[in-house]
């Protein structure tokens, strides 16, 4: 590597060029490593083994219920633990940009799901209460509720039966702080029962959104899954039982094909920046042709000084790459933290880091090749005379 | 004594388009170990050209080169850079330097193609800046030299790797008086007590006295020296 010496010494030549070039590559990358964790778990599969909880919701889309009568058979299906089930209930506080999660939860909810955090005297205060909702802290640090006040809610699918109108009114039993920071996300929910739900609401009534499995034995979870989506086999209602993961993200999926949009955002951000680094490296070689010609003078031979030109757009682009992979892995949890659960960026992972250095290496070389080609075949009795 | 370098019928043409043009024409020419020859004549005449060839720079397109008993216009490119490497040095009018590096790194460039260390390769370039009287400015880049120091910088480094046969095109083409006188007297050390065979491409006749020989080109033909 004696020869990085000659590289470092290019790339410092014009060093506003250079730092302003690692910086678009830095810019770059650190959107890539935003996006890409995000792009990835849009595009991964999940996979059922070792999960102790499952959602079986309808095959053909989310929005679809299934019948209540469906929970019986499924709690029946051998190896499940536990179940309960939950529904959609979309809504807003005050203006439409104030967007509620909003779920209408069965009873034993909470038992499935201890990551709500919810002991037992909150429980029991929201079983007390028909209208009663349990909302989470960073929500309700957020608007100011407390304990006790009526919390009003313009739905956006379901009338209310009695009034015929969108606008619900519910009473807030309990604030819940989710116990662990991996849960903190529960904290932007607001819960209410499915009872109410199903009793109150205009649109037909035994409607389940999905219904959430515990096993009893996590090894055997594909296996019970199967069995579960057997029961509904040519039914009207074929269910599609999946990891919890999977499910929250077909909420998502159905904005579009999130993981295409992130490839395609990331793809124009990369034609731009190849555009934009090639352009500087031609012009660097440029304006290097005599310095290029006394190497080869000296006896470096063309496929030597092809290397050397290689090298530093390699070098250039890995240098410029890495700094914007690290920033991306210092900002990925601050941006999370500081969004109190509202955006879970996923960390930077492995297979993050061997992609972008796959993409670093590969952009470099694009780069590199047609002003590296240039530098070999530079003739040097021309070069040195200026022609 | 025999000859280093061999020229036989050596013509070289330039290709312009469509265009051959033939700038050397049937040259024959034997430089000796330990010459020291000028080679002068005007404008346009062929002496870069020639210089070039014996440099193994660039090959004839008729003829035979050899130098060291080496056929050098049948080599190919890689064959040729390893070749020059290893042979010759080289020294120009503008002196070449690379502007970001320091003497003293620009003098263990021609080293870096060799196996010597890093160690090996930082001694050897401070001897040849000593031998150059440049030692104390081993860390100044090319701008901060005034022109006669940066071509001895480039002396510094066409010895470094300690070749038989040194070429320089115009080294004194670019300096004044006194830089020059220095400079030829350094080429001439280099020959008389280092053993270093010389080509050098002059206009300047007091640059040829420094010369063992002096032989003059007139377009593209050797002409017999005036008295
Ligand atoms: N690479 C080239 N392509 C085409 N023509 C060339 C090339 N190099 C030199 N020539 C032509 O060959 C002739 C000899 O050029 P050369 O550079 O050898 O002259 P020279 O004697 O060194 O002149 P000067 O004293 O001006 O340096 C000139 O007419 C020149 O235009
Ligand atoms: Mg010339």
């Amino acid at each position: 590597m004696k020869y990085l010496q000659l590289v470092w010494a290019a790339l410092a030549r014009r060093k506003t060029r250079t730092v302003l070039t690692i910086l678009s590559v830095l810019v770059a990358f650190l959107l890539f490593g935003l996006l890409d964790g995000v792009r990835a778990a849009f595009n991964a599969g999940g996979t059922l083994a070792g999960v102790d909880r499952m959602v079986v919701s309808s095959r053909f889309s989310i929005i679809q219920p299934l019948p209540e009568s469906l929970v019986a058979r499924v709690r029946a299906t051998p190896g499940v633990r536990r179940t309960t089930w939950a529904n959609w209930f979309g809504g807003y506080y005050r203006e439409p940009k104030n967007q509620l999660i909003i779920f209408a939860v069965a009873p034993g909810y909470f038992d499935v799901y201890p990551d709500y955090g919810v002991g037992k005297p909150m429980l029991e205060a929201f079983e007390r209460t028909r209208t009663g909702v349990l909302v989470g802290a960073s929500l309700a640090k957020r608007f100011g509720w407390k304990v006790g006040d009526k919390l009003p809610v313009m739905g956006s699918i379901f009338p209310n039966k009695a009034t015929g109108e969108t606008t619900w009114q519910f009473d807030i039993v309990g604030i819940y702080t989710a116990p662990s920071a991996k849960s903190r996300a529960l904290e932007q929910q607001v819960l209410l029962h499915w009872k109410y739900f199903d009793e109150a609401n205009a649109y037909g009534s035994g409607d389940v959104g999905w219904i959430i499995v515990q096993v009893a034995d996590p090894q055997r979870s594909a296996e019970v899954a199967q069995a579960i989506d057997a029961l509904s086999a040519n039914s009207d209602h074929e269910t599609k039982t999946q990891t919890e993961q999977e499910f929250n993200l077909s909420f998502a999926k159905q904005v579009g094909d999130i993981g295409l949009i992130v490839t395609a955002i990331i793809g124009a951000v990369f034609f731009t920046l190849m555009l934009l680094t090639g352009n500087t490296m031609a012009q660097a070689v440029r304006e290097r042709i005599p310095e290029l010609a006394t190497l080869k003078t000296l006896g470096f031979t063309d496929r030597g000084v092809l290397g050397l030109v290689f090298l530093e757009s390699v070098l250039l682009i890995v240098t410029g790459g890495t700094l914007g992979l690290v920033l991306a892995s210092i900002l990925t949890p601050i941006v999370s933290a500081a969004s109190g659960g509202m955006l879970e960026l996923p960390p930077i992972g492995l297979a993050s880091w061997l992609t972008g250095f796959a993409l670093m290496v590969a952009v470099g070389a694009i780069v590199g090749v047609l002003p590296a080609l240039r530098a070999k075949r530079l003739r040097i009795v021309d070069a040195l005379a200026g022609r | 004594m025999t000859a280093l370098v061999e020229i036989r019928d050596v013509s070289k043409a330039y290709v312009r388009g469509r265009q051959s043009v033939e700038v050397l024409h049937h040259i024959s020419l034997d430089i000796r170990q330990g010459d020291f020859l000028a080679l002068m004549g005007p404008s346009g005449s062929g002496k870069t050209t020639l210089l070039n060839l014996i440099g193994g720079l660039d090959s004839p397109t008729s003829g035979n080169i050899s130098v060291g008993g080496k056929r050098i216009d049948q080599l190919g490119g890689t064959a040729l850079a390893k070749w020059r490497a290893a042979n010759v040095g080289f020294i120009f009018q503008f002196y070449n330097l690379l502007p970001m590096l320091s003497a003293q790194k620009n003098v263990e460039v021609p080293l870096l193609l060799t196996k010597l260390s890093a160690a090996e390769r930082r001694r050897n370039a401070a001897i040849a800046l000593t031998l150059v009287h440049l030692a104390d400015r081993a860390h100044h880049k090319p701008n901060e030299l005034s022109g006669g120091q940066q071509q001895r910088v480039a002396i510094a480094r066409a010895i470094v790797s300690d070749p038989t046969l040194l070429v320089c095109d115009e080294p004194t083409g670019d300096l004044d008086r006194q830089s020059a006188e220095e400079v030829l007297g350094l080429l001439q050390v280099l020959n008389r007590e280092h053993g270093k065979t010389i080509v050098m491409v002059t206009h300047d006749p007091k640059a040829a006295d420094h010369a063992t020989h002096t032989l003059h080109l007139e377009k593209g033909n050797l002409v017999e020296q005036a008295a």
